[in-house]
């Protein structure tokens, strides 16, 4: 058993703290002008995929702890969630401002027209209510249950997000189909984690 | 043959986006004149001598310029979208760089009258290389202006005297996935089928702003840009722009390109660069300017036929490019 404040004082400060590594990283290059011969592609790109590997990262929780009996991995959790979340709107804002510089009706008419950025921010707009309801006094506002069924948006969220790399390549559909894998495992874990609970369930009745 | 040397800018080149930038942006001493129909009797210090690296000489320059400043060497030969050999943007730099151009065949073929197989040097020979200072605009929405040199495309037909039959010209890529990674057949691969094929309508083929070219920069091609041998049509999409090409024929129907068999809804034969007809998957209006456009600017407005309207528009009167994308 890890002790409990191990977990809050050196844990937790040394996960956010290499959570931030990504973003310092792209913020570091940039300064050294070493973002690559198309930057604001380089940058888009680049919190694109720390948005879906954090997404991804955030699901594998439940699935480590329950295979390794971890349990102190769920106070990880929400911060890397909201890690998820940060990504993404640092992504929407190298699109929206770097991209498409603050060009509005553009912006619009990209959301209205093409399926992938429709998705895209879809999921963007699906991430704000469960990083709005993460604090501990809106769990407790709005109870345990409602809250967990509310944040199972993240499955959603997550789909979204493949969804939304596989539509955007040209051709080479390999890096989405590897997400996409880890993906299904993850939520495929789920599955067979509620099928067996509830095969476990009618057995015990029997 | 004469590019008509545009009297004054035409309105459809400007754009409020990047008139500080470039204030003439016209066509500038387009002299094609005097290339076209002197194949025959070259004397020998007009042939063309191509070694398998370094400085080309004898580049004629300033045959067809534009005043947008050129892109830097080191982007227009790092940042390349040639999936043979990987397709991140860096691949083609790392990947092709052992990739071997010579001995190197070139087969003229199909409906013309003098086909032919040639050994890359006898092929370029003929002619006399001139630099083509071009806009390149890629389908995903950023450009660059290239210094390349070659010759027109029009000059190897000619030799080649097409049938009546001939309408199309189709290209084809060298398929070696040996020296090509991309080629290799894996469980997903790029998503394309090989050999890469591209293709034009004959009178493209001919047209003069049409060339091939076998250098940059006044020196050979790297490898990454499509050496030995590439296809540069300057008003079309740079995927039209076919590399390393091992067949030209000459046929009646018009080709299915790689891209349109990839994807005909979202690839068209034409790809004629057109800030009013979008890709499906995103705009065309705008593009981003390499290594000039920084992080924080507004992307150029797209121009019409890339900004060669006044050349080639005329190929296309009367044709729906909504249809005809
Ligand atoms: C949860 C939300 C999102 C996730 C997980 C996500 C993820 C990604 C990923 C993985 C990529 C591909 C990166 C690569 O090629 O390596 C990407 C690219 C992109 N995303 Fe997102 N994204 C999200 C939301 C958005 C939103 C809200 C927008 C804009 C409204 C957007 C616009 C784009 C654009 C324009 C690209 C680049 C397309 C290209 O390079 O052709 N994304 N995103």
């Amino acid at each position: 058993m890890v002790p409990r404040d191990w977990i809050g004082g050196v844990l937790k400060p040394l996960v956010f703290v290499v959570s931030l590594v990504p973003f310092a990283w792209i913020v570091w290059r940039a300064f050294a002008n070493d973002l690559g011969t198309n930057p604001i592609e380089t940058l888009n790109r680049y919190t694109g995929d720390w948005t879906l590997r954090f997404l991804l990262i955030t699901l594998a929780v439940t699935p480590l702890r329950r295979i390794s009996g971890w349990h102190w991995l769920i106070r990880l959790r929400r911060m890397l969630g909201l890690f998820a979340f940060f990504y993404a709107c640092v992504h929407f804002l190298t699109y929206a401002l770097l991209d498409q510089y603050f060009n509005l009706p553009e912006i619009l008419k990209d959301i209205a027209k093409r399926p992938y950025i429709t998705v895209g921010f879809a999921s963007l707009l699906l991430l704000i209510p469960l990083a709005l309801t993460s604090t501990n006094a809106m769990v407790r506002r709005l109870g345990g249950r409602r809250w967990q069924r509310l944040h199972r948006l993240v499955y959603l969220i997550s789909v979204g997000g493949v969804v939304h790399f596989l539509w955007l390549v040209k051709s080479d559909i390999r890096e989405p189909a590897l997400y996409a894998l880890i993906l299904a495992g993850l939520l495929g874990y789920r599955l067979w984690w509620e099928l067996r609970g509830a095969t476990r369930a009618a057995g015990g009745q029997a | 043959m004469l590019i008509k040397k545009p009297a004054e800018i035409s309105s459809s080149e400007i754009t409020p986006a990047h008139i500080y930038h470039e204030r003439r942006r016209f066509l500038r001493d387009a002299i094609a004149a005097g290339i076209i129909g002197a194949v025959p009797g070259l004397t020998p210090a007009e042939a063309a001598v191509l070694p398998s690296s370094g400085k080309l000489a004898g580049v004629r320059k300033g045959s067809v310029t534009i005043v947008d400043k050129v892109t830097s060497y080191k982007d227009v030969t790092t940042y390349n979208n040639f999936y043979e050999f990987g397709t991140d943007k860096s691949d083609p730099a790392s990947n092709a760089r052992g990739f071997r151009t010579r001995p190197w065949t070139i087969a003229v073929e199909g409906a013309c009258r003098r086909p032919a197989v040639y050994q890359l040097e006898d092929f370029v020979r003929p002619y006399a290389l001139e630099e083509r200072i071009y806009r390149m605009r890629c389908v995903e929405a950023w450009s660059m202006v290239i210094p390349w040199v070659g010759f027109p495309l029009a000059e190897v037909l000619k030799r080649a005297e097409p049938t009546s039959r001939a309408k199309f010209v189709e290209f084809t890529t060298l398929h070696d996935p040996e020296q090509m990674p991309g080629q290799r057949p894996g469980l997903l691969g790029t998503g394309l089928d090989w050999p890469y094929v591209e293709g034009l309508r004959l009178d493209e083929a001919m047209h003069p702003l049409t060339i091939l070219a076998v250098g940059v920069f006044g020196e050979v091609l790297p490898n990454q840009n499509g050496a030995p041998l590439r296809l540069v049509v300057p008003w079309k999409y740079g995927f039209k722009g076919i590399k390393s090409i091992v067949r030209i024929r000459l046929v009646e129907r018009q080709p299915l390109s790689s891209w349109m068999q990839a994807a005909l809804h979202e690839y068209g034969f034409y790809a004629n660069v057109n800030p009013r007809v979008d890709h499906p998957r995103w705009s065309q209006a705008r593009e981003r300017r390499i290594g000039e456009d920084g992080l924080f600017s507004a992307k150029r407005e797209t121009l019409m036929f890339n900004g060669y309207a006044e050349q080639v528009a005329s190929l296309y009167t009367g044709m729906d490019l909504r249809k005809y994308y």
